[in-house]
């Protein structure tokens, strides 16, 4: 038989020719291809972007990447489901594995001014401890943050200090339920008014010091969540084990069963990817086949000619698939090029404002920053591909199954 | 007897719509090896059908073809390739060259496909395009040739590789008569020297002039089989 590495060069040669015998139309299956893939991986870049963003911003709304709670607390957040930190657990928060760690309270309380009132969640934090953990250190927008634990202070979400008709400097009381099921109530002078994303975040909550907290609750040094963020939100096995053996009896949990419904949004975002790219793919593979098809019907004499020279069956049946595999590529290798440019340059994101209310409506931010994971990119260049090979099995097939009289013979 | 053909009771009907039409019927014929044979008879009478039924291009509907005592009805498709790739050459009367290749190239295509080295095949196919008086348009592509020259390029592809039998229909089609008689000679010194067997479809005189064997074909029959010389 003859060898492969004499006939792979033929089979290149004419493949590529063949390609280029009809430069418009190839151009044209081209130019198709590479807007195909191109919009698989900006669309994918686009979602999980998107996602991305809501889900760091989630994790910053008092999510943090693992929580440890009484085990009842998260079916029923009251002040019975507290918690004494084990001395064990109270080490992991200076653990060098952690990025941040901090313990909280966070009951149910109202919180009134001298006009309104309105039912909230009261947090209580250790500002210092709480920077990099949650959102709240980095929006305050008016007055200042927490200073301590013992801050006598309390902060505001800029819509709720509008729903109370109250500002910066005034005072507010707030009143929850204390560990012996009395009502606790205490003034407290807004010292800063903080803005959040969702805007359910600023008239849901309002933050006070840990230790004023724990006084007011009479819980002494007792706390309702512990929240933890690591450098890598998808690796979090090592730092569960650890922090699940220091607290025996406690629940710990990472962010995605605090927040099933992220979960929830990112698996739909995966189908919905899916989705895209199978129409997508479908629309490019009629024009694969159609091009192939019409590139095999006008040779036909040409592929009899081929078997009449000895070119066996299996060999056509290759030369069409190897210019399949061509055109396929150079679309994925300019698809990828443009898509990569086109990511790079929306670097500073899309800014869709005009569109705001429904994104905020769904917690999503207006403006959205591409962000290229590298298994979409894989999977969009494995779909195109794969499924392209399968679209052009019967083209090639077609021209490997011509018997050599008739096909020479066709005019 | 060494022979190179053997057809046994030969038949091929084709049908169009309802009517059956005997393209060939009882064709027995023996072609020994080295033999220069020339098909005759008028349009229809059968001539490129016996053709292509030798070089397993098409399948008989009755009877049967050796080539080199190989049966072709044992031989699937690949098989079929095989032996034209490695025992038979063709030179068709039209589009016989494979336009994205050049000349040298179209040359080169069958003994590409047989696995010979890049540096014997380029010598042998120049050697050849020398022989057929087309060195100097050895790097053009069939469009930019003209039909004679384009011809001359489908001899010169059928013979370099020098197989057991070459098919030839109508190969002075499209060639001055100079060019013509130089190229006969070519093709009876490949057969004198390297024992390559022609079978040709012609109505050209001088095509069978050359011939040793005339065969005279009639609605699908042969009518007349003379040995000259």
């Amino acid at each position: 038989m003859p060898s492969k590495t004499v006939r792979t060069p033929l089979l290149l040669t004419l493949a590529w020719r063949n390609l280029w015998r009809h430069r418009r139309r190839t151009l044209v299956m081209l130019f198709a291809l590479v807007l195909g893939v191109w919009s698989m991986i900006v669309m994918a870049a686009l979602i999980r972007g998107s996602m991305e963003q809501h889900v760091k911003k989630e994790i910053l709304n008092l999510t943090g990447h693992i929580q440890v709670h009484a085990p009842a607390y998260r079916n029923d957040p009251a002040i019975e489901h507290r918690f004494a930190i084990p001395p064990a657990l109270a080490a992991t928060l200076h653990d060098q594995a952690l990025v941040a760690a901090s313990a909280r309270v966070r009951v149910p309380a109202v919180v009134s001014s001298e006009r309104e009132s309105a039912g909230v969640v009261l947090v209580g934090i250790d500002p210092q401890r709480e920077q990099g953990l949650s959102f709240i250190a980095k929006s305050i927008t008016a007055g200042q943050y927490l200073s301590a634990p013992d801050d006598p202070g309390l902060l505001l979400g800029r819509k709720l200090a509008e729903q109370l008709e109250t500002a910066l400097g005034r005072r507010v009381v707030l009143m929850s339920q204390d560990a012996d099921n009395q009502i606790a109530d205490r003034g407290f002078r807004v010292v800063g008014i903080f803005d959040a994303d969702p805007q359910a975040m600023e008239t849901g909550y309002v933050f006070i010091g840990l230790v004023v907290a724990q006084e007011m609750l009479k819980i002494g040094s007792e706390v309702s969540e512990l929240a933890a963020m690591t450098p890598d939100r998808m690796r979090l096995d090592a730092a569960l084990t650890k922090m699940a053996a220091a607290a025996p009896g406690l629940e710990v949990a990472p962010w995605t069963e605090v927040q099933p419904l992220l979960v929830l949004t990112e698996n739909v975002n995966n189908v919905v990817l899916l989705i895209w790219f199978t129409v997508v793919f479908a629309a490019m593979a009629f024009g694969l086949v159609n091009t192939l098809l019409m590139a095999v019907f006008e040779r036909t004499r040409e592929f009899g000619l081929f078997q009449a020279l000895g070119m066996p069956p299996r060999f056509i049946l290759g030369q069409v698939l190897v210019e399949s595999l061509i055109l396929l590529g150079i679309a994925l290798a300019l698809g990828n090029l443009v898509s990569w440019a086109s990511v790079a340059g929306l670097k500073d994101g899309i800014d869709l404002s005009m569109f705001a209310e429904g994104f905020e409506m769904v917690g999503m931010s207006p403006v959205i920053y591409p962000a290229l994971a590298a298994g979409d990119v894989t999977a969009a260049n494995v779909i195109v591909v794969v499924l392209g090979v399968l679209a052009s099995l019967y083209p090639a097939w077609r021209a490997a199954r011509y018997v050599p009289v008739e096909a020479i013979t066709r005019t | 007897m060494d022979y190179t053909v053997v057809c046994r009771k030969l038949g091929k009907v084709y049908r169009q719509n309802t009517i059956a039409v005997h393209a060939l019927a009882d064709i027995d014929l023996e072609i020994p090896r080295q033999d220069f044979l020339c098909l005759s008879g008028p349009s229809g009478s059968g001539k490129s059908t016996l053709l292509n039924l030798i070089g397993g291009l098409d399948k008989p509907t009755s009877g049967e073809v050796e080539v080199d005592g190989i049966r072709l009805a044992s031989l699937d498709k690949g098989a079929l390739a095989k032996l034209r790739l490695r025992r038979i050459g063709f030179v068709f009367q039209a589009y016989n060259l494979i336009p994205v290749l050049t000349a040298r190239e179209n040359v080169e295509f069958v003994m590409q496909l047989q696995g010979v080295p890049a540096e014997q095949r380029a010598e042998k196919a120049m050697a050849i395009l020398k022989e057929v008086g087309l060195s100097d348009l050895a790097d053009r592509r069939p469009g930019e040739l003209s039909g004679g020259q384009q011809q001359r390029v489908a001899v010169a592809r059928a013979i370099v590789s020098e197989p057991s039998l070459v098919l030839a229909d109508e190969p002075t089609a499209n060639l001055d008569s100079r060019t013509a008689q130089a190229l006969m000679e070519l093709l009876v010194h490949m057969n004198t020297e390297h024992n390559v067997t022609f079978v040709f479809s012609t109505h050209d005189k001088l095509v069978m002039d050359f011939s040793r064997r005339l065969i005279k074909l009639h609605d699908g029959r042969i009518v007349e089989d003379v040995r000259r010389g």
